[in-house]
This record gives structure tokens, sequence and C-alpha cells, in this order.
């Protein structure tokens, strides 16, 4: 069970990133999760919505540089210490997490590793909840 | 003050007469080489064709793609053993330009480079150093014989570390500057903030390899409290000493003996009349490793042949201001658009779009490389991006022999156009 992630390439200029959110609003694009990497010149949007096809058909349109990935979204206890446990699991079983961040309601950690069914095994096994596509 | 007055100060008549026996065998050296044979065999012309100065016209034109063509060592006319020195430029492709020299060739330069300096007033007492990057490059070596032949302390820093310039600048004493303009404008500022302008001695500068404007000649000279003369030359002509200004500083004086320079239209190819601006063409006549018939400069000039009130004859040109060809001067270093496109079409994972920022920041050049992603194909990680990146900034510094900085921007976004593109925006002050 793993959830489409849209990567987006933003250079960094002021105004960028509003642009981009606008236009995937105004296309009736929910947005679910985001998170941005940067340097001084150029970043790298991650975006977990509602419609991928649609974002991606949008963005390209506009001429950004888009691509798909699938990552996991898990859904933690909401108590402390619950996502310690959870990234030393993950890591106590071998899986590398390249990046995490989480969705905007908080109900929803996404990461991305290696080996996406590894980590689904090791997350099942130990009962974690995690998000389907159509939430 | 004249280093070879007799030759700088040569009526023009006798001057003529000079060069056209010297052309006579700088063609006859030339027709070693399949290159020139070849030339002359599809202009239908033999050395037997020139009969006075006027018959230069009809000689086959050298052009900066002959070098890369005939790459590394086909232009020699001489064997290996008597070569003693190669220097190598950028060229339009990966490759270089190549060049070489004999014992004799570098006798010659190192005469017209004393020229110069003498010129401006150097002497045997002067401690020069020499900012010039030394390398491939033919500024630093040529300025660094040229100044040793009359005499003067050689300081062959090379370019860059600019504290420990000034440090030696105070230390050492050093009275000449050798620097391409822009450096000599960062070192002036620098050694105002230091406070140590009271410390130096210097009292000339000799810039090249890099065109300077009026208006920032007299702030260095201003700041630093020194008198500087320009000089001109390129690496397929010989090097630096090919023109260079006398005190007066009423254009560059071309050193006839060993030079004949032309003002062409770059368009038809058709000799100007005196006086008129067109392209730089030159002849060099007494080369002996490396016979080059009318090489085109590019560079955008006229010549004047009055005599000049410092007494020398040779024809001064004028300070050039642009170009024929779409060759780009950064920090002195040649580049044209092509070898960026070369380097970037050999790239995965980007356009072949592509424009090229250039800026003056802090008296230096800076050029930024604007290059479009091809798609999303690289945004898994975050290091793939940063790859390719110095991927590119790696292949440009190897090809250019500079640091450019990339900057990577979405696809299409780099402005497409219908007939020539304009992919150069140069942001520099040319006032």
């Amino acid at each position: 069970m793993t959830l489409h992630q849209l990567s987006v390439f933003i250079e960094n200029k002021s105004g960028r990133l509003s642009e981009i959110i606008s236009i995937l609003a105004k296309s009736g694009v929910d947005i679910r999760a985001l998170s941005i990497a940067d340097t001084t010149d150029f970043g790298i949007l991650r975006l977990i919505v509602n419609d991928v096809d649609l974002a991606v058909s949008i963005l390209k349109e506009n001429n950004m540089a888009v691509s798909k990935t699938e990552v996991i979204g898990i859904k933690p206890k909401d108590e402390i210490g619950a996502l310690a446990n959870l990234f030393a699991l993950l890591s106590e079983n071998g899986v590398d997490v390249e990046y995490a961040y989480a969705f905007i309601n908080h109900e929803c950690v996404v990461i991305r590793v290696e080996d996406n069914s590894a980590a689904i095994r090791v997350l099942n096994q130990n009962g974690y909840t995690l998000a389907s596509e159509i939430e | 003050m004249f280093f070879q007055k007799d030759l700088e100060t040569m009526p023009r008549a006798a001057l003529r007469e000079l060069q056209l026996e010297r052309l006579k065998s700088a063609v006859d050296r030339a027709l070693t080489t399949p290159l020139y044979q070849k030339k002359f065999k599809e202009a239908g012309i033999t050395p037997a064709s020139i009969k006075s100065l006027d018959d230069l016209k009809h000689l086959p034109f050298t052009y900066k793609a002959d070098f890369r063509d005939n790459y590394p060592f086909g232009m020699f006319a001489v064997p290996m053993k008597d070569i003693v020195r190669i220097h190598a430029s950028s060229g339009t492709t990966g490759k270089p330009t190549v060049v070489g020299y004999t014992k004799n060739d570098l006798n010659v330069w190192s005469d017209l480079v004393a020229r110069l300096a003498v010129a401006a007033g150097a002497t045997s007492d002067d401690v020069a150093q020499i900012s010039f990057g030394y390398g491939l490059f033919t500024g630093a070596l040529g300025l660094h014989y040229g100044l040793e032949k009359i005499g003067a302390t050689v300081i062959p820093i090379s370019s860059g570390n600019t504290e420990k310039q000034l440090m030696l600048m105070q230390d050492f004493g050093t009275t000449l500057l050798v620097a391409t303009p822009t450096y000599a404008m960062y070192l002036s500022e620098s050694a105002k903030e230091a406070g140590i302008l009271d410390n130096l001695k210097l009292r000339i500068g000799l810039f090249g390899s890099e065109g300077c404007t009026p208006g920032m000649r007299e702030r260095i000279e201003n700041n630093f409290g020194i008198t500087a003369t320009d000089n001109y030359g390129m690496s397929e002509l010989m090097g630096p000493g090919v023109s260079g200004e006398c005190h007066l500083r009423d254009g560059l004086h071309i050193a006839e003996d060993h030079f004949i320079a032309e003002i062409i239209d770059p368009e038809t190819g058709e000799t100007l009349p005196d006086g008129e601006t067109g392209e730089l063409v030159v002849t060099p006549l007494t080369k002996e490793a490396l016979p080059v018939l009318r090489y085109r400069t590019g560079d955008i000039t006229s010549l004047n042949t009055d005599v000049c009130k410092c007494g020398r004859t040779h024809a001064r040109m004028a300070k050039v201001t642009a170009r024929s060809d779409d060759m780009l001067i950064i920090k002195g270093v040649n580049v044209f658009p092509s070898q960026i496109e070369t380097v970037l079409i050999a790239i995965n994972h980007i356009s072949p779009h592509y424009q090229l920022e250039v800026r003056r920041e802090n008296f230096s050049d800076h050029l930024t490389v604007v290059v479009e992603l091809a798609d999303g194909s690289l945004l898994e990680r975050f290091q793939e991006l940063e790859a390719l990146r110095s991927e590119i900034h790696h292949k440009l510094r190897t090809v250019l022999g500079i640091d450019a900085k990339i900057k990577l921007v979405s696809p299409k976004t780099i402005e497409r156009f219908q007939g020539k593109a304009k992919r150069v925006v140069d942001l520099r002050d040319k006032s």
C-alpha cells in the first residue's frame, strides 16, 4: 500500500511556490501533504495530492519538471514517542529513510525509502496503519 | 623611450620595403605546410603572385578553425626538435588552439614585449609583478620574458591570492604591475581598503588580455597613482606584443616590422582603406615555427598610419571595442557560446537551450550559464540535481578554463528564437 508523491522542480525566485500552488488550486487539486528541500538556487517541492494524474498534466502544461514516485504514508498513534518508535523500528530493520514529512492535518507521516515492499512488510508486521490513495 | 629605436622609428617607405621582403619569405615558410599548400591551390595563386604589398589582399585568410582542424601540430612548419615552447588557448570546441615557438620566435616575442614595456616607461630598475595567470596562456610568460629582457626584476606571482599580491607589492617594492584591468582594479580597491596605498612604490601598469575602458583605467590610475598602458596580442599571432600603447596613449602601435595589419569588411572580406573601421587581419612576418597568413582576429578596430608624436612610425590601432563574432572575453579568457553549447549537448537530462549571463561584480567578470531541465527524471533525490549541476560546472571548466555559475531552470522557460538566437546577456558596463 503506497501513495503517489509528486516531485516538482522549483526555481528559487520569489512568488514561484505560490504560483505553483495556486495553479493546482484553480484546477481543483487538493494538496494533502507538502515539503520543500532547497538550496540557494533551486528546490524540489514534494506533494501528495488527491488527484495525481490531473496534477501531473496541469504541471506539465505549465512547463514544470515533475516526476511521480511511490512513497509510504503511515498513521502513527497520537502520543509522545510514537514517531521515535516508528523510526527506531525502521532503522532496526535496515530500512533507510531518505526523507520524511507530515500531512497537513498531522495524521500521517510520509516516508521515502529505497525498498517500499520491505518497509511495508515491517510496518504491517508491527501493526502500523498505512494510508491509502483514496482517502 | 625606445627599446629598438631604429626599428620603431623606421621611415614608412623603408618599413614597407622590409614588410614586402619579409612577407615573401613568410609565404615560402607557410607553403611548407599542407594547410597553406591547399589554401593556395584553392585560391589559384602562387608565391610569384606577390609583387607588392597590395597583392596581400589576394592571399587566403586563416581562421581560428584552421588551428582546430590541424590540432595539435599540423600547422607547424619546423620539426619538433626545433620547437622550444608550446602555448595554447581555448578553442571553439573542446580542443585548445595550439601554438609553437622556435628559439628565434621566443627571442622576437620578448623583443616586442620589451618594446611596449619601454614605451610605457619601464627600465631595468623596475620590479615587475606579473599577476596574469601562468600556464598555457601566452599572457604571463610573454610579459615575463619581455620584462626580463629589459633587465627588470620579475616576480612571477601569477593571478589570485590578493592578500599575498599586496604583501609582496609592499615587501618587494613592486614598481610595475602586469594584470588584466579588472584584476588591477580589484587589487587597487583592496590596497585602498587595507590602507596600504602609501606603502606602495607602484608607478607603471601594463594591462592586457582584455579591453579596458578609459574610465576604468583612470580609476585604477588614480587609486594606485600610476600610469597604465594597454597592450594587445593573441596566441595565434604570437601573444602579447603585437601592439601596445606608447606613453602618449593615442592608439596601440603595431610592431609593423613583424606584422602586417589590414582592416577588412568582416562580411565581404574586402580590404578597407586606411582609417576605416572593420575587422583586424594580421599577417605575422617572421614567425618560424607557426607561419600564419592573414589571420582573422575577429576584433573590430581601425588603423592610423600617421607618425605618432612619440616618434614611432608604426601604425596605431584604435582600442578594440567590439568583435565580429560572438566571442566573449571573460576574465581575460576567450569564450565562445558554441563551446558551451558543445558541452551542454553532450549532457543528459537537460535541453539544448541555454542562456549566458555575464556580470561584473567586485571588478571581476562572472559567467552564469542558465540551463533547462529536460524533464522530471532527476527529482527523486536532491543529490541528483546537485550532481547534474556539478557535472555541468566541471565539464565547462575543463573546456573553458573558467568557473561558471550554473543555474537550473524549469523546462521550456528559456526564450526560443525563430532566427538568430540571442543567447548572451552581457550586463558589464561598457562605458
